[in-house]
């Protein structure tokens, strides 16, 4: 992620009135999301990153599992792409797993679960 | 004359012995998570004294400290334990003792680590000196929150089932005093640093449940049950942490779940005591060591950040961006300056509690945890 351009976060003030807040919220959301497109291609590297680090916090840097499941290839493989990036969207409610909708766009959800499924077409 | 010249050999040699000799109390280690290595620091040089290697997967890794503070017992992700001698500098010795770990503790007289697992499910307990495995305690869940307790007693919760058990290695066979009906899904805890309040945070119920371990039979005792009602929840990017240190004065302070906010709650009656609304979902919410600061990162996007907070007035006082990813904090023993890793930097941040001004930057390969060796001395970390 070092020589990739970073979603700029907000600077939200604890004193903000819900409203700005949550346009300031709007506003990083809309600056991820050109940022997920703008960078895609070259980004593969800041995306894998995002997957050991960041999906890694739940699921394992070498994402064996953690207090969320297994990640590799071999346990996901019931799943078709389509399926694994609604999950990664979506999140599963009732569940720790949140949805990535309000960071990340469906082209990248769609990136990651083909990351997942096959590493090496990465 | 002679013995004149042997007596000042032998004082040289006595001279060099001396100087060969490492004190040990202001040091610390730092994992650096992706390249299963660990920084040995010293704190008063504010520098890196040597990198070990060899550690295995240290993603969400942890350590305690031998009472000494000469080893430190470092808990990695793949199961493995690596006892590290900080004098010698080097690894004494190394097993795999599960399939997926979580964290670990020492027993108060440092004879015994524990290690809370998530596959196989459990806590296992072995001797500090040889790494031999003297109890296994399966679950039959992923377990969290594990901590010592005074009395040679670990404590610990189970996220699948919601139960805490107690468990009482001062006899042969470990003794296990089981508590039911904690809560949904606890993903971690922390223990008071005098050992009687242990408090585990829920992800899937608002609020947190506490046991007073004064008690025979500890009871469940809900904290903030309404917490939360009646607000959508926000999505949690990463779990926040418990630790022994967030007692800030007579109060506790707790990162919310699912709300941009910190709570407080008075650590005798167990009852809120304030809020304060956040940049995001905090992760680690850390008095300083005199109680009168809390620092508190937060979850991923927006974990450039840490706001600091007064503790008398709970308003923040000071928000500032060390950089990409800051993971950890970890104040010096007497909180005069903190240490902050900042993963995608790749650094070690430095600052001035009082003045916040930064002291100094430290190279570390995507660091996360920062461990001073005065954490030897207390009870929960």
């Amino acid at each position: 992620m070092r020589n990739s351009p970073s979603p700029r976060s907000p600077v939200i003030s604890a004193k903000s009135s819900p409203m700005v807040r949550l346009a300031a919220i709007a506003a990083f959301l809309a600056g991820s999301a050109w940022m997920a497109q703008a960078g895609e291609a070259q980004n593969s590297e800041a995306l894998k990153r995002l997957v050991h680090h960041d999906c890694g916090s739940c699921h394992g840097l070498t994402l064996k599992g953690g207090l969320g499941p297994d990640l590799r290839p071999q346990t996901l493989e019931h799943y078709e792409v389509d399926g694994l990036a609604a999950v990664i969207l979506d999140g599963i409610p009732g569940t720790a797993m949140p949805p990535w909708r309000p960071l990340i766009t469906s082209d990248t959800a769609n990136w990651i679960a083909q990351y997942l499924l096959k590493p090496e077409t990465k | 004359m002679k013995s004149l010249i042997l007596g000042f050999v032998a004082s040289l040699l006595v001279f060099a012995a001396q100087a060969e000799s490492t004190a040990t109390g202001d040091l610390g280690l730092i994992i650096e998570r992706a390249t299963g290595s660990v920084l040995l620091v010293d704190q008063s040089e504010r520098a890196v004294v040597t990198r070990i290697e060899g550690l295995g997967d240290l993603s969400h890794a942890s350590l305690v400290y031998s009472p000494d503070e000469r080893f430190a017992y470092v808990f990695g992700r793949d199961g493995g334990l690596t006892k590290v001698d900080i004098v010698a500098r080097k690894i004494v010795n190394r097993i795999i003792q599960a399939g997926n770990s979580i964290g670990g503790a020492i027993s108060d007289n440092g004879r015994l680590v524990a290690v809370s697992n998530y596959e196989p499910g459990g806590v296992r307990v072995f001797d500090a000196d040889t790494l031999e495995l003297v109890a296994d305690i399966p679950t039959g869940s992923k377990t969290i929150g594990l901590v010592d307790a005074p009395g040679r007693k670990f404590v610990f919760t189970m996220w699948d089932t919601g139960e805490t058990w107690i468990a009482d290695m001062s006899g042969k066979a470990p003794e296990i005093i089981k508590i039911e009906d904690m809560g949904a899904n606890p993903y971690d805890a922390l223990i008071t640093g005098n050992g009687r309040t242990y408090i585990t945070g829920l992800f899937g119920e608002d609020g947190m449940t506490a046991l007073d371990l004064w008690d025979k039979t500890p009871k469940p005792i809900r904290v903030l049950p309404g917490y939360g009602r009646g607000q959508e929840k926000l999505p949690v990017y990463k779990m926040p942490h418990l630790e022994g240190w967030a007692l800030a004065g007579r109060e506790f302070v707790l990162p919310a779940v699912g709300h941009h906010e910190v709570l407080w709650v008075d650590a005798d009656e167990l009852i809120e005591t304030g809020r304060t609304p956040t940049h995001g979902q905090p992760v680690f919410a850390m008095a300083r060591p005199d109680g009168r600061q809390v620092w508190v990162n937060f979850a991923h996007p927006l974990n450039d950040t840490i706001q600091v907070i007064d503790s008398v007035t709970k308003k923040i006082i000071h928000q500032f961006k060390p950089g990409p990813a800051v993971l950890h904090m970890e104040f010096t023993p007497r909180g005069h300056e903190v240490w902050i890793s900042v993963r995608d930097a790749n650094k070690v941040m430095i600052y001035d509690t009082h003045t916040f001004e930064k002291l100094q930057e430290i190279d570390a390969d995507s660091p996360s945890g920062i461990f001073f060796t005065a954490r030897a001395h207390k009870t929960g970390l």
